[in-house]
């Protein structure tokens, strides 16, 4: 079926000022979607109150308006624009969805014939609600985490008594994890019950057992109208659940799923995707896989473009946003082309020939005082996304990234702490975590030790060992006496030049090594994201450098 | 936890291709030489699953996926009881794995089941390669290094087209699975069957007799079956007269029968419908497919270096199409109008993959519950 065409003007809903948890992502889906509708040949029309933003250009939309997003905005604006005859919340990310359905219990939608497109009320309440969405994975076979919903602080104390310590309080209706928390013990309950309950607009908070040393996983989906849905990207968390996934190291495609395990978790996200009711677009669901059974939990689904998504498209070549935009107004998956490609179907699960590392950035520096260890909210500002053709050369590139003088993942300083000393270190999970693995392994403990302190997944540890092994051996070397076949394999690994010059005995210069490196060939190669790993041509891929 | 690293990893190997390409990488699995017709896979997860597919004999495969054994391998993730492909080409394999209930490293499961493998290979380069020039023979070695000699021996090995491999896998004895009392009796005809498409239709019920490739028509019908099952399997199958005699056979008892991939392709053959050797096949689990009788679409899971010609299914008067291929429209899923009889050219079982397609089982069950009432 083509696209709906009685949606002739649309109203985009952006996500206002950036704050931690919501940041340009949603500019960029915002500025897809805008640019996908277009072409189709619809008008746009767009608030957003951040002016700091590219879908505010003059040139995305034909009409942008800077006010606050409120109930009065959107008013005045259908009064001024009796044609717009359809409303796009889903790429505002959680403020859009919060403001459309505000709108939409007072009428306001109605009353000016608009109708909301990608989205019902009733899949926003379902999946942000805490209750009715934990109420839904029962009823439909999904497994949840032991837990109850508290809409006071008497209620949350009788049911954290119920359920036990530890345990985690996660508002409903927020995003970036705001006002969740850990308890782990009987003192922190009634502050952490306060803060959740403050954070959700409606004073609901779920007080549910901690899951520790489960993985943590996260499912990009598209949906269309006939229920067609595809599984655009699967990412890993390095760190495990305990973590926002914001604040966690993530990675794509996930490295340490069996098939068995996966097609367990996609059948669920599919089975919890159409279980939402009127929903046509971009999606993401959360999981925890107990790793001793593979059992699988569902932590949460967002009917929506999100934080996520960015980074899914941009790991992966397929536009989600753009795409979900092209759903939202009645096009299936099958009817449209993949946009890389240009001449498959966008309706396919893209493949990957390369590994995607994606790193927080956090400014604790400039927050002082405030409290370093990572939990449920979100505090990172910002992240790096990496590509290699190894989980080691990516994890170093992005932590090249970084902007902190981290110099990859080889050399950060040098730790003063000692072998114990770091194994309590990074029982905590801080901004450094993974730097002081690395200084853990380089002074000789143990991965084992390791995966007991940090409940990281042994084969992430074990490709940081590798990184270190190769570090001990260039420490051997001084530039004369460096083997070809070494530093190729260095460079492989992903480090950097000026990394292997300060690893290495005497002091050496970049350039020197560089004009080794050149002479032996050992140079940079270009390669595409693709969406199919090379399957199929590429009309308009983008390019990573590698080593091969 | 200590996991050996690598024992091999220093070890050079050669990969050769007939076009004369050599590609220099790291041994892994066997130390040895072998040779087969390279093709690559982009599946993500499922390894496994893959290398002991019998629709693999006679093809070395490139993982696409940059990582290969991160989980290790595990005795019930298997297709088959012994590894297929002959030999493997990889960015990353892993001797370290991950995961509970696995068993054994990647390194030591190929060195026991004697795969000859290469690692630290360009496989992007390598598999654009492929992609452009087609489906071609090709040699790796641990231990010749000399390409002179390299080329000598792959010059031996036959060309796939024109192949005929499935009697080569296929079961030599009959044998039963399920539960004897069921009536849903099916007689699968074992060409390098899957397991799991035997436990699909197993799991839904069905008793079913699995016969060597070369069984024929009288003795599938001494096993009294209420459908017929054509299974998958390697090679070319216009080189299976007597293969395509049986299916001929089969469509004439007018009983609910069912093909996959290879089957799909002697159920079409049978139908006087060509077959032909594709430029580079379809190997991986994200094959996107129409269902023209829903309008639905599904994810589908894919293992075929042969097709079916689609002119010839159009000018088949008593073939309706079912299925399509979004991405290249090639032929999918067939029915004939004037018996119950139907197949697809993917795995509905999908192990590795999407479960999209396993109600294509259920169909073929119930369409044999009807015939029985
Ligand atoms: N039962 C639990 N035990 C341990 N950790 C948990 C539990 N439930 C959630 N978490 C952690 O809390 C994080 C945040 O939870 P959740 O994703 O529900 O918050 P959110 O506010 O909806 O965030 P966003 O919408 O930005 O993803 C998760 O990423 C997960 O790591
Ligand atoms: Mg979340």
């Amino acid at each position: 079926m083509p696209k709906d065409n009685s949606i002739k003007s649309v109203l985009i809903v952006g996500s206002g000022p950036i704050v931690i948890g919501q940041a340009c992502e949603f500019d960029y889906s915002g500025s897809q979607a805008a640019r996908s509708l277009r072409e189709e040949g619809i008008e746009v029309i767009l608030i957003n109150s951040n002016p700091a933003t590219i879908m505010t250009d003059p040139m995305m939309a034909d009409r942008v308006y800077l006010l606050p997003l409120t109930v009065e905005s959107i008013e005045q604006i259908l009064e001024e624009n009796p044609q717009i005859d359809a409303v796009l919340p889903t790429m505002g990310g959680q403020t859009a969805l919060n403001l459309c359905k505000e709108a939409d219990e007072l009428g306001v939608w109605e009353k000016n014939n608009v109708r909301m497109i990608g989205v019902d009320v009733k899949a926003i309440d379902t999946a942000e609600d805490r209750e009715k969405f934990r109420q839904l994975m029962i009823e439909i076979g999904v497994g949840v985490a032991p837990s109850k919903v508290a809409n006071s602080l008497l209620e949350g104390k009788e049911f954290a008594q119920e359920i036990g310590i530890p345990l985690v309080i996660r508002p409903s209706f927020t995003l970036g994890g705001t006002g969740g928390g850990f308890v782990n013990t009987k003192e922190e309950l009634d502050a952490a019950l306060e803060r959740g309950l403050q954070a959700s607009p409606i004073h609901e908070v779920l007080v549910e057992k901690a899951l520790i040393g489960w993985k943590e996983y996260e499912l990009e989906l598209l949906r269309d109208k006939n229920d067609n849905v595809v599984i655009i990207c699967t990412v890993e968390n390095f760190d495990p659940m305990g973590v926002h996934t914001g604040d966690s190291i993530t990675v794509a495609p996930a490295m340490t799923l069996s098939d068995t395990a996966f097609q367990n978790m996609r059948n669920m996200a599919i089975k919890m995707m159409r279980s939402l009711g009127n929903f046509a677009g971009g999606c993401n669901v959360q999981f925890a896989l107990n790793p001793e059974n593979e059992e699988i939990i569902s932590v949460e689904i967002n009917p929506r473009v999100s934080r996520s998504s960015a980074l899914a498209s941009k790991a992966t070549g397929y536009p989600i946003a753009k795409i979900a935009a092209k759903l939202a107004i009645g096009y299936t998956l099958d009817e449209l082309k993949n946009q890389i490609t240009q001449t498959t179907s966008a309706y396919f699960e893209p493949a990957l020939d390369y590994v995607i590392v994606k790193m927080p950035r956090w400014n604790f520096d400039k927050f002082k005082g405030a409290d370093d260890r990572l939990g449920l909210q979100m505090k990172s500002v910002g992240e790096v996304m990496s590509i290699g053709r190894s989980f080691t050369e990516a994890v170093q590139k992005a932590c090249q990234s970084l902007e902190n003088n981290a110099v990859g993942l080889g050399y950060y300083g040098q730790s003063v702490k000692h072998a114990e000393e770091l194994i309590e270190y990074i029982k905590v999970p801080k901004w450094d975590r993974i730097f002081r693995i690395k200084d853990a392994l380089m002074a000789g403990v143990s991965v084992k030790t390791i995966v007991e302190a940090t409940k990281i997944d042994r084969w992430f540890i074990y490709q940081i060992q590798d990184i270190v092994n190769m570090e001990k051996e260039l420490a051997k070397h001084d530039m004369q006496s460096l083997p070809k076949e070494l530093l190729k394999e260095a460079k492989r690994m992903g480090f950097g030049d000026e990394q292997i010059c300060r690893i290495m005995k005497e002091d050496a210069s970049e350039d020197e090594l560089y004009e080794k490196r050149k002479a032996w060939g050992i140079t940079r190669v270009y390669k595409m994201v693709d969406t199919c790993s090379a399957e199929f041509e590429a009309k308009t891929p983008y390019f990573y450098s590698t080593f091969e | 936890m200590t996991q050996p690293h690598k024992p091999t990893g220093t070890q050079t190997a050669i990969l050769m291709l007939e076009d004369g390409n050599v590609f220099y990488g790291k041994a892994f699995g066997k130390i040895g030489t072998t040779t087969g017709e390279i093709c690559f896979n982009t599946g993500m997860t499922g390894y496994q699953e893959v290398f002991t597919d019998p629709s693999y004999t006679g093809q070395i495969v490139i993982m696409n996926n940059v990582h290969t054994g991160n989980y290790g391998t595990y005795e019930k993730d298997v297709e088959s009881n012994s590894v297929k492909i002959k030999g493997l080409i990889g960015r990353n394999l892993e001797d370290r794995f991950s995961r509970y209930t696995a068993d054994k490293s990647l390194q030591q499961y190929l060195e026991e089941q004697n795969i000859v493998s290469i690692e630290d290979v360009d496989t992007r380069a390598l598999v654009t390669h492929v992609r452009t020039k087609g489906a071609m023979n090709c040699i790796i070695s641990s231990e010749i290094l000399d390409e002179a000699k390299l080329k000598e021996e792959l010059a031996k090995v036959p060309s796939m087209e024109g192949l005929e491999l499935a009697s080569t896998v296929s079961t030599t004895e009959a044998y039963n699975m399920g539960d004897e009392n069921s009536p849903v009796r099916i007689a699968v005809m074992d060409f390098g069957t899957k397991l799991n498409i035997l436990q699909c239709m197993v799991d839904r019920g069905a008793y079913l007799k699995v016969f060597p490739a070369k069984t024929k028509i009288e003795e599938l019908k001494a096993f009294n079956p209420a459908g017929y099952f054509i299974s998958n399997g390697p090679g070319d199958p216009a080189s299976m007269d007597y293969a395509i005699e049986t299916v001929k056979a089969i469509i004439n008892e007018k009983k609910p029968t069912f093909g996959i991939c290879l089957g799909h392709q002697l159920l079409a053959l049978a139908n006087d419908i060509t077959t032909f050797k594709m430029h580079h096949g379809h190997r991986g689990l994200n094959h996107p497919v129409k269902n023209l009788v829903t309008g639905l679409c599904e994810i589908t899971t894919q293992n075929h270096g042969f097709g079916v010609d689609p002119e010839a299914v159009r000018k088949a008067a008593n073939v309706e199409i079912t299925h399509v291929n979004l991405n290249d429209e090639s032929i999918e899923g067939i029915r004939l109008k004037d018996r119950p009889a139907f197949s697809v050219q993917y795995h509905p079982e999908s192990t590795p993959g999407p479960h999209d397609s396993r109600y294509l089982f259920d169909d073929f069950i119930n369409m044999i519950k009807a015939s029985l009432n």
